[in-house]
């Protein structure tokens, strides 16, 4: 199925090291999830707005989809490209763009939205991947990290995770919902869009609906403690913190470690082992149906 | 006339798992130490031997999995399912343990010295396990035969659908899993239970400690039991 | 006043919905108030490999002479791993089946006839038993969520280590073995209370998930060095990602067992109403190898309703490696004979639907742990009559590999077949016979 890690620096001092210490968690992860690999970096936010994006066929015009924004947006869009991904900056609004993407421009996927979240995904060794998009040079606050074995839909690109729907929101999931199904054409009737038939991009629209409607995380993710249905370790990014839960059965593995510089979780502990002070950390299990989280936000 | 042979150390930063765990199961006596364990996963796995192998850091999963005789110690945590299988001999963890500590496991025991996750005991079948902090939920599920002891809490659902094995906690039951229940501490717990400590060095008293076993209710399928399947 | 007594009445009609068997059921949950527990796949007609035909030599195609001309059925399992992989006479072997659920002398019989065809057994859901090690050359020993009886040396004992996800007869169900069948023995080698109803998990204990299941191969091969194959074996139920999952984790071979695999004893709606067949399975399994690149290098067993040689030529056509036959094997030994026909009346059934082998009371002596009833089978006379049906079957196997111009039965291939109905033509990846009409997809595609 999956491995997911999730770093969260409480230190400044760390925050060149963000990258490169999230590229060591994920190689760790390699054997549990082959088949590709997503990473989501939450760096500082400078008051514009960025769209991750993905091109589906390796050949987007993405200047030509630059000046579209900008018409849209009525609002100025800078973009700038890696390997097959885009990231658009703009003053503009974020959720405008997402949707005029969705609608219009079939050969892009739209990753994620926010102030601060970048996020990059794709198949193949997780090593490969990360190499491919540079995550070991990235820079932020806080990462959350997914190697993926596909198990009910295809190994694309897009069905990858961290999944994202609402603003600087994401979320990885190691496990298998047995409820997704319904739930997707519950919240396509209020207002989500969907761009691929996983269950875990599910979940991530589930938490941005519910933070739509005013939710907390945390409220939200109560919320999917009770709605949702299966087996599932989640580690959620949001703009300033990260999230921990599992459900009540709580069959799928999670670690988690903290020390006074770092909080850091994963599926098997040897991510962890390579982080630097893990020999002072206090180590942990998440308990079942119990939210974890870490914020910065005063 | 025996020799005594010095300690070896197997050190995982050069040596692979495989060359580690062939020499422990091939010796047939002697003290060993793994370095480097990082978290790796069966470590000292289907060992044969009454060997001592000292594990120096953190374990995955499956640590000393199917042990037979070997006497294993994790200083450090230990992943999911250690000691699973265990036939004989003797697993200590340190640290904490995660899930499935001592599953389906035979004989021998093992100690944990911090807390273990959920389905600590999950269908043991006569190994004794001792816990000296607190155990996760649905441990001792399906157990059949063996000891469990625990020094601190148990979670929700302890000992659902249990046969035979016998459940000692000091501390608090969050909940009580389908067909077990309380149960009286005669003399003979009490002693078994003293026992088990002392083997795993601890320091409590029976006297702190409940009982909890099988009500034998589910035993037979019967519409009456509707409620707990 | 009219007089009604010449009036054509309609002929008496019984309801299909509500069926004599229906409503046997249903007053039999009124009287006991607990689910029907039976043994056996599911009995409900479905389409199978009945409703696929080969269509022979031709004037484009030409066919082999029978002796002289080599029809080979050997195989090899589990060499994509394994340092010692299984090498078999032919191509068909006996599915998992416990010592519990089966009389010791019907263990004892299947090892011999499995043994004199060159072929394997595997055990079940209570352990290995020494009787069967000792009479089988090449055995299979089941890992289980149960782990009744599991244990290194018998893990070393054995030939191959099959871990079981679920069956056929029910993909999320656990073991089932009721009272009367837990004798000293078997409650001994599971460590029950004589006399209990076994429950049994539905999930392993200590992982779950294919992830997880990658770490747990890999403890496996390290307790044993190596050298065994490990199987998956998995109960149709999606089999293209359960396949395509279990390679991932890291198995030698995958076993998919369809709806028509049978069971010792579960609950019949288990049986009727979850998996499905096995025809529609193989595609999908052989389908998820083939996008893998992984079809020949992790082998495909295949179970559930494998009858005769047709059968089995028709699961390799499709892609399969090898087959397992289970019911057949009892049927074989002497299940549900009709010499026996006064004592299943006793049982109030008869021959050919005795079905209740969860009561242990079996006229025939394999699904019993009574002293006196398994007495009765004579497990050499019983091994070999097992051994000339593996003949027959390996036979016709070669006939019609023969007759589509093979010397190697691996050489069989789905554009071999042609299908009858449209519903097998579907689930097969088959085309109409006739036609070049595979329904859902494009001529010629597979």
């Amino acid at each position: 199925m999956c491995g997911i890690v999730g770093l969260y620096l409480k230190t400044p001092d760390l925050e060149p090291e963000l990258g490169r210490l999230t590229a060591l968690m994920l190689h760790e992860m390699s054997s549990r999830g082959p088949d590709s690999a997503g990473f989501a970096v939450y760096g500082a936010a400078n008051g514009v707005t960025k769209v991750s994006t993905l091109s589906r066929t390796g050949a987007t015009d993405w200047k030509h989809l630059e000046h579209q924004l900008e018409h849209v947006l009525g609002a100025d869009v800078a973009v700038e490209t890696l390997s097959d991904h885009a990231i658009f900056s703009t003053t503009g609004n974020g959720q405008t763009a997402r949707n005029w993407l969705i609608e219009n421009a079939p050969d892009v996927s739209v990753l994620a939205v926010g102030s601060s979240i970048e996020l990059f995904k794709g198949i193949g060794d997780p090593d490969a991947v990360a190499e491919r998009l540079r995550l070991a040079g990235r820079t932020g606050t806080h990462a959350v990290a997914h190697t993926r074995m596909a198990t009910e839909s295809a190994v694309t690109t897009e069905g990858s995770h961290p999944f994202s729907t609402g603003a600087d929101t994401c979320l990885v999931h190691n496990g298998s919902l047995s409820n997704h199904n319904r739930l997707r054409e519950n919240l396509r009737k209020r207002g989500e869009t969907f761009q691929t038939e996983n269950d875990s991009e599910v979940a991530a629209g589930y938490l941005a609906w519910r933070m739509r409607e005013g939710d907390t995380i945390e409220a939200a993710i109560e919320g999917a403690l009770r709605d949702f249905d299966g087996f599932y370790t989640f580690a959620i990014g949001t703009r300033d913190g990260f999230a921990v839960v599992r459900d009540p059965i709580a069959c799928k593995p999670a670690v988690i470690a903290e020390t006074d510089d770092w909080v850091a979780m994963s599926s098997e502990f040897r991510a962890i082992a390579r982080l630097p002070g893990v020999e002072h950390a206090e180590i942990w299990e998440p308990e079942p149906g119990r939210i974890y989280s870490w914020s910065h936000a005063a | 006339m025996t020799t005594t042979l010095a300690n070896t150390g197997l050190d995982l930063a050069t040596m692979d798992r495989r060359a580690v765990n062939q020499t422990l199961q091939e010796a047939e006596r002697g003290d060993f130490t793994v370095l480097n364990p990082g978290g790796a996963h069966a470590l000292a796995c289907g060992l044969k031997s009454p060997i001592d192998v000292t594990i120096k850091g953190h374990a995955g999963y499956y640590c000393a999995g199917m042990n037979q005789e070997a006497a294993v110690t994790v200083e450090g945590n230990a992943g999911t399912g250690v000691a699973e299988n265990m036939m004989s001999g003797t697993v200590r963890v340190t640290g904490d343990a995660s899930q499935s500590a001592g599953a389906t496991g035979h004989g021998g025991l093992l100690v944990i010295e911090g807390n273990t996750s959920a389905r600590c005991g999950i269908s043991m079948k006569g190994i004794d396990i001792v816990v000296g902090g607190s155990i996760g939920h649905m441990s001792a599920f399906m157990g059949q035969a063996g000891r469990l002891v625990v020094l601190g809490d148990a979670g929700a659902d302890l000992g659902d659908s249990i046969y035979e094995a016998r459940l000692y906690v000091r501390g608090k039951v969050a909940s009580l899993g389908a067909d077990c229940i309380e149960k009286e501490m005669q003399g003979e717990h009490r002693a078994e239970l003293a026992e088990l400590l002392a083997r795993a060095g601890m320091d409590a008293g029976a006297d702190e400690f409940r009982r909890y076993g099988s009500a034998r209710k589910l035993y037979h399928f019967h519409i009456d039991n509707i409620g707990a399947y | 006043m009219a007089d009604y007594s010449e009036t054509p009445r309609t002929i008496p009609r019984k309801s299909a919905t509500f069926d004599d068997y229906t409503l046997s059921e249903i007053r039999r949950a009124a009287a006991t108030g607990i689910y029907d527990i039976r043994g056996g796949g599911s009995k409900r007609r479905l389409p199978h490999f009945d409703d696929l035909v080969f269509l022979g030599a031709s004037i484009s195609r030409y066919a082999l002479e029978g002796y002289r001309e080599k029809c080979g059925t050997d195989i090899v399992l589990g060499d994509r791993f394994a340092s010692k992989p299984l090498h078999l006479k032919i191509p068909i072997t006996i599915a998992g089946m416990s010592f519990g659920a089966l009389s010791a002398q019907a263990k004892e019989a299947l090892g011999r006839g499995a043994s004199a065809m060159g072929t394997s057994t595997t055990t079940g859901d209570g352990g290995m038993t020494p009787e069967e090690r000792g009479q089988s050359r090449h055995l299979v020993y089941q890992y289980l969520p149960s782990r009744y009886g599991m244990n290194p040396d018998d893990l070393r004992k054995a030939d191959a280590i099959e871990v079981v996800v679920s069956q056929g007869a029910k993909p999320g169900g656990g073991g089932m073995l009721l009272g009367q069948k837990i004798t000293e023995r078997v409650a001994g080698m599971r460590t029950l209370p004589v006399g209990v109803d076994q429950r049994s998990a539905c999930r392993h204990p200590d992982w779950t998930g294919p992830d997880d299941l990658e770490i747990k191969l890999q403890e496996l091969r390290e307790i044993t060095a190596w050298e065994k194959p490990i199987y998956v074996k998995i109960g149709a139920a999606r089999p293209y990602y359960d396949t395509a999952l279990s390679v991932k984790a890291g198995a030698d071979v995958v076993v998919v067992d369809g709806m028509q695999g049978g069971t010792a004893a579960t609950q019949e709606i288990f049986i009727e109403h979850v998996g499905i067949p096995t025809l529609a399975a193989v595609r999908e399994a052989v389908r998820a190898l083939q996008d893998l690149d992984m079809h020949r290098k992790v082998q495909l067993i295949v179970s559930g309703g494998i009858r005769n040689g047709a059968d089995v030529a028709k699961a390799l056509a499709m892609g399969a490696d090898a087959v397992a036959i289970g019911t057949a094997a009892l049927v074989a030994l002497g299940d549900n004979d009709p010499a026996l026909e006064e004592e299943y009346r006793k049982l109030g059934t008869t021959a050919g639907a005795y079905d209740a082998w969860h009561e242990g009371r079996d006229p025939a002596g394999i699904s019993t742990q009574d002293p006196e009833l398994s007495r009765r089978l004579d497990p050499v006379k019983a091994g070999h009559r097992l051994a000339n049906y593996l003949a027959v079957m390996t036979l016709e196997l070669q006939t019609l590999a023969r007759a589509n111009g093979k010397s190697h039965v691996r050489n069989l291939e789905p554009e071999d077949l042609a299908a009858l109905t449209v519903e097998a033509a579907a689930m097969a990846g088959v085309p109409l016979a006739g036609t070049n009409w595979v329904p859902g997809r494009g001529p010629g595609a597979y």
